[in-house]
């Protein structure tokens, strides 16, 4: 999913313009505090579990919600509120260090290759579409029959899947801001590329780049659910969302609430991200459009 | 120009081969040249060091890396894949009836997804600003924000649980009336297509929306024209390009959707094939198996990229 899809909704015309500001709008809120939510249950989340996440403590499987069990029991009989708020830890954990160190590689090679141009950038842009050509579950799969599933495998992998899509992005913002009168004039100067980057580009860039960064996010997010519950993510006995689904995808025929939870867990993260994206405050918007 | 177009075209498949070249050795040195002994795992408890070098020997596994690249890459050229590691057979065979399975279950997605997506599409870039338009495009978007797997139980909690109208697990292996064909593969196709769709529409919607946007679309609303109008007759030819762009990309995502939608259905396709062979460690299966689905996303990604092209009348 590294093809963006060009957010084509053009706000009425007739809007007045919000007064300069950060200020979030009410969707942008709302997705801004589901956000926060799980970011802080995924910190806090072994202090506030009302039951060990590994103890049986019901015999009755698969159980409804009840006032003793809130979500009910997972296929072993766990209480799936403690594994719901656990597997924040991983889904969220996980994600965010993968996301965040394709996006500075891919960020940072996207700025260097804009920078110098040439053969370098030739090599990085072609050899890097290459790479974005094979479907990511796909490349998942493969590097985890070869070397199994362990939590630095995963990071890795998912970091390896979307630096390219962060590259094009990155590469195609700074391409623009290299061009203007300010670079040439530190080039002229005789800075060299580290200082180009970090002092010039990059702050002209920022704006997007984390934009960008949230929805790789979310990609990276379903990917490791998808590749969790196909039992080659996060392995047990430690869980995250989507191999909760998949633990329990046994009671979907009747439609246990340990499937239900972990899914509606995820939704409610990569949705809020998507509506906090699409709502970003209109100073940081501008520069995004740019 | 006709010249032009042609030369566009033939870069653009040089791009491809020179791109799926470099995806096969990915695929390749991924899985070839990373830890455990290939050997020794296929012996298990028979592993002796005689019998491990032995076998090391036979499947010219002490070789150079590019060598076996290079023998990997011309059997694959020749129709040879190799043999599985799990139970001795021909990849080919293993792959053959699998392999039509899945493009069974794309094709009539596809066929479903396609007319559903345009109409949708076309529709809420008409009414854009509608609360039809605001509905659809909060779904789209819900769809697109969740994984495929919670897609395909929400659609068994809905139809087979609650509605009770279709079976939850399907299985094709012993289909044997029409209406039994329809049921199998009811709920992996209702999956499919939501997955897919979702993106058709935002894609399309999106290309309506920036022709509606143009000076021509501009001035036909001035001379009075109707909005139906506006859309089918002025907006919608000059979009065809970008949507069937959209189109062929859109049903690339397929290809993420399959792999998890037969594992859930446990539908034999080729993903199927795949994901039990990553249990196995079945390296030469897996390889080959990524290799297809490779060629089909590079088609499919080409494919748009030359309509796109063939849709440019500046080019023609």
């Amino acid at each position: 999913m590294t093809h963006s899809v060009p957010e084509s909704v053009p706000r009425p015309a007739a809007a007045p313009r919000r007064k300069p500001g950060y200020r979030f709008n009410l969707v942008g809120i709302i997705g801004l505090s589901v956000l926060l939510f799980w970011a802080v249950i995924a910190v806090i989340a072994p202090w506030v579990i009302p039951y060990p996440v590994g103890e049986i403590v019901d015999y009755d499987a698969l159980g409804p919600m009840t006032a003793k069990f809130w979500l009910g029991t997972d296929y072993l009989g766990r209480d799936i509120l403690s594994r719901v708020l656990m597997g924040a830890r991983y889904t969220v954990g996980i994600s965010l260090a993968s996301v965040t160190l394709a996006c500075s590689l891919g960020v940072t090679l996207g700025m260097i290759a804009a920078v110098s141009g040439g053969w370098l950038d030739t090599l990085l842009s072609r050899f890097l579409d290459a790479m974005n050509s094979i479907p990511s579950k796909l490349f998942g799969l493969v590097v985890v029959a070869a070397v199994g599933s362990s939590l630095p495998v995963l990071v890795l992998t998912m970091a390896v899947i979307y630096v390219p899509g962060s590259f094009r992005f990155a590469r195609a913002l700074a391409v623009n801001i290299n061009t203007m009168d300010f670079v040439t004039a530190a080039r002229i100067r005789g800075e060299r590329t580290p200082y180009l980057i970090l002092s010039e580009i990059l702050p002209n860039i920022l704006g997007p780049v984390l934009a960008d960064l949230g929805l790789r996010f979310v990609f990276t997010v379903l990917l490791l659910s998808g590749l969790s519950f196909l039992g080659l993510g996060v392995q047990p006995p430690y869980a995250d969302w989507g191999a909760m689904v998949r633990e329990n995808i046994g009671g979907l025929a009747f439609g246990a609430p340990a499937v239900i939870f972990p899914c509606v867990a995820i939704a409610t993260l990569t949705i809020s991200v998507n509506l906090l994206i699409d709502n970003l405050p209109q100073k940081i918007r501008d520069r995004s459009d740019a | 120009m006709k010249k032009q177009v042609l030369s566009l075209i033939g870069g653009r498949l040089a791009i491809a081969l020179i791109t799926l070249l470099i995806v096969s050795s990915a695929v390749f040195f991924a899985t070839a040249l990373l830890p455990g002994d290939t050997a020794a795992i296929l012996l298990g408890q028979a592993a002796t060091p005689e019998a491990v070098a032995g076998l090391r020997k036979a499947m010219h596994l002490d070789d150079p890396a590019l060598l076996r690249y290079g023998r990997w890459l011309i059997g694959l050229f020749t129709g040879d894949f190799g043999a599985s590691y799990a139970n001795g057979r021909p990849i080919l065979d293993l792959i053959g009836g699998r392999f039509i399975n899945t493009l069974k279950l794309a094709g009539v997605t596809t066929l479903f997804a396609v007319p559903l997506a345009l109409f949708l599409g076309i529709t809420s870039a008409m009414l854009r600003g509608t609360l039809y338009d605001r509905v659809v495009t909060l779904c789209t978007i819900g769809l697109i924000s969740i994984p495929e797997f919670m897609v395909a139980t929400t659609a068994v909690l809905v139809f087979s649980v609650t509605l009770g109208w279709l079976p939850a697990l399907a299985y094709a292996n012993d289909v044997k009336s029409f209406g039994e064909l329809l049921r199998v593969f009811a709920m992996p196709v209702i999956t499919l297509t939501f997955v897919v769709s979702a993106q058709m529409i935002r894609m399309t919607r999106a290309a309506v929306v920036e022709t509606l946007n143009t000076p021509y679309a501009e001035m036909a609303l001035l001379k009075g024209a109707s909005r139906p109008r506006i859309v089918l007759r002025h907006a919608l030819p000059n979009a065809l390009g970008p949507i069937a762009n959209a189109m062929a990309l859109s049903l690339s995502y397929l290809l993420g959707g399959v792999i998890i939608v037969e594992t859930i259905f446990n539908y034999p396709g080729v993903a199927k094939l795949m994901v039990d062979a990553v249990a196995t460690r079945d390296l030469p299966l897996i390889q080959t198996c990524a290799m297809i689905f490779c060629l089909g996303f590079l088609i499919l990604t080409t494919l748009a990229d030359i309509v796109a092209i063939l849709a440019n009348p500046r080019l023609r």
